[in-house]
């Protein structure tokens, strides 16, 4: 009775593979608004986008207008750039502030987070500041962070520190208010002291509000390095920009501008990698 | 008057598992105060299978919140085993609507969730573990994550959870609301199997007229405002129940005497439902 059940309820739940091939008898599927599109058919479609996108730069280019650098001139930068370490360098140096940034950031907001989240009387005490700062844009922090930092590599993490700080915090603590009472209940009867339904519970339970945060506080860092990198730095991709403007060096611009959506995007990837490792076992609609 | 008298003769019985002693329970709004329970008293004997029903806002989801231990009553005390409900306690067993399993754990490690806390070694938790996946015929899902199972097998795996700490009492919360009805019958079957098999003191909170005298050896009809006991149904059909007794002549009587009581109720305004 039990068994013959279970194999009907496990029937029941995954109706598209029982009932996929016999409701749609037709092999011929015509793309329709808002239908799924293939695997192959989505990267075809992408490859065909971007040499779309080149092409339509390099005649841009080739016809003059603003004075474009075209592919072929901004590849050959990049690989004279590279080949002098140039490049390397400035990667480097942006990367590391990013990194440093990012990491305290989202350090101090998730534990501040969850205490907001969990303890109304840290949330009293910490919400004026976080929704105070959360108005102002990092980067209107950067004259103060110079006058009272200085100009060496402290302001330019600072910055990027309450870039990813501020995405995160709230984040967080959306996460933790908004952990289901019925999950916490369910701990508490099986016997859970607070501690245990705070560890066991509210933080798996978070955990994929926050590394949405920590997403958003990373390209929200990346956006804020290059413009922390145009006050006073030696190295770093923003640097390097600032002065290619000065020589009217636009293919070195360009390289800069690549460089920089490639790292944010490989980034962004990865830690879009760990999101789906960690929060795999999440319903989704 | 004479229906007050009633209840407190049939309410209290000499064996009982949960008392219920006069339980008031106030929630305060803005301008009045709202009460949901106006002094209710029941006891529920040792083994028994007591199903609650009434119209929403008569207070029987927060009775059994109370019992649970999730809220303190504004007056009165519940006795669980004679001993008083201060707070959530794996002695009381939740099932809730929800299911509320953890769904970053597989089947398996949330039905070991609770034998974790109570520090019970692990050669003996995947004894109890293995014991009530099969009780609940999940065995060959042990390792699998809820959101993989069906609404029922979710159920399941919450029954099982709730059964493998070994409470004295259990108490569910409308736990097969939320499946469509022919599951529902099923899981009504396999949860009195189980039941039988497994004997706990069970209250059982549902809107569903069937499936309350289907489950109970007595319903409790409540009704709202304030919420109180409204009358109570003994159900003298034999356990196992089978499917012919659903059907019998016997059934449509106690559950026209049940609908009756719940959906024309003397000062609920109109069943509003």
């Amino acid at each position: 009775m039990i068994t013959s059940d279970g194999a009907q309820s496990s029937r029941a739940t995954t109706p598209e593979r029982t009932d996929g091939p016999r409701s749609r008898p037709s092999p011929s599927p015509r793309p329709k608004a808002g239908s799924k599109l293939s695997r192959r058919g989505a990267l075809a479609l992408n490859v065909a986008a971007v040499s779309a996108g080149i092409g339509l730069w390099w005649l841009v280019s080739v016809l003059g207008v603003l004075g474009l650098p075209g592919p072929v001139e901004v590849v050959q930068r990049g690989a004279e750039l590279i080949a002098d370490g140039i490049l390397g360098g400035d990667v480097a140096a942006s990367l590391s502030r990013v990194l440093t940034g990012f990491l305290l950031g989202s350090a101090v907001a998730i534990p501040v987070g969850f205490l907001m989240g969990w303890y109304p009387v840290c949330r009293a005490l910490f919400e004026p500041y976080v929704q105070f700062f959360r108005t102002i844009p990092p980067l209107a922090l950067i004259p103060l962070a110079i006058v009272i930092l200085g100009i060496e590599e402290t302001p330019k993490i600072f910055v990027i520190f309450m870039a990813s700080f501020l995405s995160c915090v709230i984040a967080t603590f959306q996460g933790v208010i908004g952990v289901e009472k019925t999950l916490i209940n369910a701990a508490r009867v099986l016997g859970a002291p607070s501690f245990v339904v705070f560890a066991r519970v509210v933080i798996p339970a978070s955990s994929p509000f926050i590394l949405v945060g920590m997403r958003i506080g990373l390209g929200a860092s990346w956006a804020t390095v290059v413009a922390a990198e145009l006050i006073a730095a030696q190295q770093g991709l923003g640097f390097r920009m600032q002065q290619a403007q000065i020589f009217y060096d636009l293919p070195t611009i360009f390289v800069g501008v690549i460089s920089i959506g490639i790292l944010g995007l490989l980034m962004d990837r990865i830690l879009l990698f760990i999101e789906s490792k960690l929060t795999g076992w999440q319903e989704r609609r | 008057m004479t229906l007050e008298q009633e209840h407190t003769m049939s309410t209290v019985t000499a064996d009982h598992m949960i008392r219920f002693g006069d339980i008031r329970q106030e929630f305060k709004l803005a301008k009045e105060t709202f009460t949901a329970l106006g002094g209710i008293s029941l006891d529920i004997a040792d083994g028994e299978f007591v199903t609650v029903v009434g119209p929403s806002g008569c207070g029987k989801s927060t009775l059994l919140n109370v019992a649970a231990g999730l809220l303190e009553p504004t007056s009165g005390s519940v006795l669980v085993d004679q001993r008083p409900v201060t707070g959530p306690s794996p002695r009381t067993g939740v099932i809730f609507q929800q299911y509320a399993l953890f769904p970053w754990l597989t089947v398996r490690k949330n039905v070991e969730f609770g034998l974790k806390l109570k520090k019970v070694p692990a050669d003996e938790r995947r004894a109890i573990v293995d014991r009530y996946l099969e009780l609940v015929g999940l065995t060959q899902f042990a390792d699998s994550l809820p959101k993989t199972l069906s609404g029922g097998m979710k159920q399941r795996c919450a029954i099982a959870r709730a059964y493998a700490v070994d409470p004295q009492i259990l108490l569910m919360d409308e736990p097969f609301g939320a499946l469509d009805a022919l599951t529902r019958v099923h899981m009504q079957e396999q949860l009195l199997q189980t039941w039988l098999k497994e004997r706990r003191t069970v209250m059982f909170v549902t809107h569903d007229v069937d499936e309350a005298v289907f489950l109970a050896s007595r319903v409790v009809v409540m009704a709202a405002r304030p919420g109180r006991i409204h009358k109570i149904v003994p159900v003298n059909l034999p356990y196992p129940r089978t499917e012919q007794m659903r059907l019998s002549p016997e059934f449509a009587a106690l559950r026209a005497e049940v609908w009756e009581s719940v959906y024309h109720q003397p000062g609920a305004k109109g069943g509003d439902e």
